[in-house]
This record gives structure tokens, sequence and C-alpha cells, in this order.
């Protein structure tokens, strides 16, 4: 599969990452700890590590198709045990608030049970409202 | 000895169990707990993004509580209060324009440089308390009691400001000796339980929480301690080992009144294990 990837949103996207997550993603060489690390890896359609290659590369379009920082946790195991020093919990936080600054949610409160809301503690939703709603 | 204490939203509701065994037994231990006037919540996370100093406003505000009310230390328990309050402050000490900007929007307030300490109960315990006091305070220890000190996502991550370094599991092991339990070494102790993704992806949560269930019942582990109420939920549901906050054991190694420990809004039965074992 051939892709062409235009160098210039490449750049911008790669640059847009830069100032929201403050890291250097070009810095990633793909070695795979973040995946093998990630709790929730199993539940991604494409783990941390490809998630940053796709990052890498400025394909944003592909990269916003993956379910990987909706799934993330943001428990910061990654970003303690990567080689290169990637805070990577920011970075996903960075591809979330793309999506949720177009004021697109991940969940929809108002479909939640009134058994939920009651049975979860007041962090969960706080956290959960913070994280995946815009 | 007279301290400052930030409780948290979930500690005022769903953790009021986390809340009345933490502070009763603050009070065995001869504190006169003060309880943070006009306090909001911390946001529960800590916000990632560079650009987004609003949702900092809200922890930093609440800093600014303790230090007008008079504090240099404040006490929290709640894991995800402790994260978000202790990240906020390190920015507010750490980075000057950050500093300045929320100062400035917050111009009705004092300013706030990071002069006040965020401890967590357990840092507390061990340095002003001290686990040979805790020691002696003891009246029924928990003999035998084989329990797994589970710190989660947000006690040791990020290192500066985790309660310990990574990989250390010395200071809940050291208060579960203290309160004459069995620590227990497993592998699960820093495994993140899914977190808030319980409201997006609960069967990750599920998995996430199984594979700590499971380690610490291979390792032996008959419960396990918590500090977070969102490890309490999410853990809870896996029903092979008791999930206790840690403050609860305490109460019951100090002899207090089961009643303050409130089992009946833990997950599983709590309580009857401790009865059981006539631990109450
Ligand atoms: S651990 Fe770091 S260097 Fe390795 S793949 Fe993940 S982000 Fe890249
Ligand atoms: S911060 Fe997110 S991506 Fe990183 S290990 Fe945790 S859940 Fe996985």
């Amino acid at each position: 599969m051939s892709v062409i990837i235009p160098k210039k949103s490449a750049d911008e996207f790669f640059e847009k990452i830069k100032e929201l997550s403050g890291q250097d993603i070009k810095l990633c060489m793909q070695c795979g700890t973040c995946s093998a690390s990630c709790p929730m890896s199993e539940h991604m359609k494409c783990t941390p590590r490809k998630a940053i290659h796709l990052a890498q590369l400025g394909m944003d379009e592909m990269l916003h198709e993956q379910n990987t920082c909706w799934v993330c946790a943001s428990c910061h195991t990654c970003s303690v045990r990567c080689p290169r020093g990637i805070d990577l919990a920011r970075v996903m936080e960075a591809v979330r608030q793309l999506t949720l600054r177009k004021n697109e949610n991940f969940i929809e409160p108002s479909k939640m049970t009134a058994e939920e809301i009651k049975n979860c503690p007041q962090i969960a939703l706080v956290a959960g409202f913070r994280k995946l709603t815009s | 000895m007279k301290i400052k204490y930030y409780p948290g939203c979930t500690l005022k509701y769903k953790a009021k169990n986390l809340e009345d065994s933490a502070v009763a037994s603050l009070e065995a231990l001869g504190c006169e707990v003060e309880e943070i006037e006009r306090w909001n919540c911390c946001g529960a996370v800590y916000s990632l993004a560079e650009d987004d100093l609003i949702h900092k406003v809200a922890p930093v505000r609440d800093l600014i509580r303790v230090k007008e009310q008079g504090g240099d230390k404040v006490v929290t328990i709640c894991s995800m209060c402790y994260n978000t309050l202790a990240r906020a402050n390190l920015m507010m000490k750490e980075d000057e324009e950050k500093r300045d900007t929320i100062n400035r929007f917050m111009d009705e307030e004092i300013d706030y440089a990071g002069e006040v300490e965020v401890l967590h109960l357990l840092t507390f315990l061990r340095d002003e308390i001290g686990w040979d006091k805790v020691k002696e305070k003891v009246k029924k220890p928990l003999t035998d009691l084989k329990v797994a000190p589970y710190y989660g996502c947000t006690l040791q991550r990020p290192e500066e400001v985790g309660i310990e370094p990574l990989g250390s599991f010395e200071l809940m092991s050291g208060f579960l000796e203290a309160i004459g339990a069995i620590p227990v070494d497993f592998p699960g102790a820093a495994m993140c339980c899914g977190s808030y993704q319980v409201l997006g992806n609960a069967e990750a949560v599920q998995d996430a929480a199984g594979k700590i269930i499971s380690t610490a019942q291979t390792a032996g582990a008959e419960a396990l301690a918590a500090s977070c109420p969102l490890c309490e939920y999410n853990l809870g549901k896996e029903q092979d080992v008791q999930i206790f906050y840690f403050t609860q054991l305490l109460a019951a190694a100090l002899g207090l009144d089961a009643e303050v420990s409130r089992f009946e809004l833990n997950t599983g039965n709590a309580g009857e294990l401790l009865k059981r074992k006539n631990f109450l």
C-alpha cells in the first residue's frame, strides 16, 4: 500500500501535537515499550506505539479513526517507561483534545442510565466527562 | 496535633466509608482534623494539555483556601485528589509564566506560589505520626491477614509527585505491618484499574481490574488495601479478593467501632471477612 503524505499538513499536525502536549514525538524509536506496558492496549484497535507512528507520519485522519486515545486511561505507565522520555499520556491528551475541541463527544452523558450515575463514584463522573466529552 | 484536611467530593458521598474511617482513626491517633472551609472539587484529573490552564484553577483555588486559612500543609486521602492537587501545586511552584497567568486570572484571590505542602494520608501517618506510635495505639492487630498494598496509577506517577519512588511499595507495606497485617508483594501494585474508562470502555476496565485481582490472589492475598474510590469501584466488581480502604483496616486495628468504617458502602462483604477473623 502506498501512502502519499502531503508535507505541509504533516508538519502542521506534528506542530499541533507538540504545542498541545509539549512532547516531541519524532524522538520515538518505535520500541513498543509503551504498548507492552499499557493496561488498556488489548482493547485498542491500534496500540500506543502504532498511534505514535501514525502521528510521526502526520497521518492524522487515520489516527483519528483509531480508538487509542479514547481507550487510554491516562495512567502514565507508558510515560514513565518510555526510553526516549516521551510523556505519551500527554500525546494521548493532545489527540483527544483535537477532537473534543470540535465539540465532538466520545460518550454522551445524557445516555447514561440513572442506575449507572447513582453507582459511579463522583470522581469517575468528573474524570470521565473531563476526558471523554467536550 | 491539628491538621488541615481536604476531602474532595467522592469522600462526601460514595466513599463516606473512606472519610469516616480516616477521620475517626486520625482522632484516635491524637489529631484534630480541620476540614478546609469552602473547598471545591479538584477536577479529579490533572489537565495534560499545555494550553489548558482553566482546569488548573480549581485545584489551585483549594490550595489558596489552605494558605488563607493559615495552613502550610494539607492532608488528602483520595489518590486522585492527591495527584491533582500535588501536580497543580508543583506547577504553581515551578512554572513562573503559568503561575503568573493563574494568579492574575484569579485576581479576587490572594497570590499563590506553591507554599502549601500537599500530603497523602499515608505519608502523613509515616512522617508526622510514625509507625511506632501507630503500633502503640493498635488494640486489635490484624494478625496474619494477608493484604496486597495497592497503589494504582496516581500515587506514584508521575514520579515528581509520587508518594514514593516507582517500584517501591514500602510506604503502604510499612503501614500494613504497623497494624499487624502481612503485606503481600504482588505485581499488580502499580497497575492501573482502567480508571474513568469505566464510563467509556467498561470491558477494558473489567479486564484491567481482573488482572490486578488475579495477581493479588496468586500472590496469596486475602484482601487488598486501596486509597482511591475509583479503584475500589472498579476492583470491587471482581469478587475474588476483598477490597478495603486502608483507613478501614486502620480503624479496625485501632479497635474503633465498626460503624465508622461503613462497610455497607464497600462492594462485597468487607465487614464479614474482618468479623470472621475476629478483628471486629
Ligand atoms: S516507549 Fe517511547 S520510544 Fe518506545 S515506542 Fe513508545 S513512545 Fe516510542
Ligand atoms: S497512559 Fe494511556 S496509553 Fe499510556 S499506558 Fe496508560 S492507558 Fe496506555
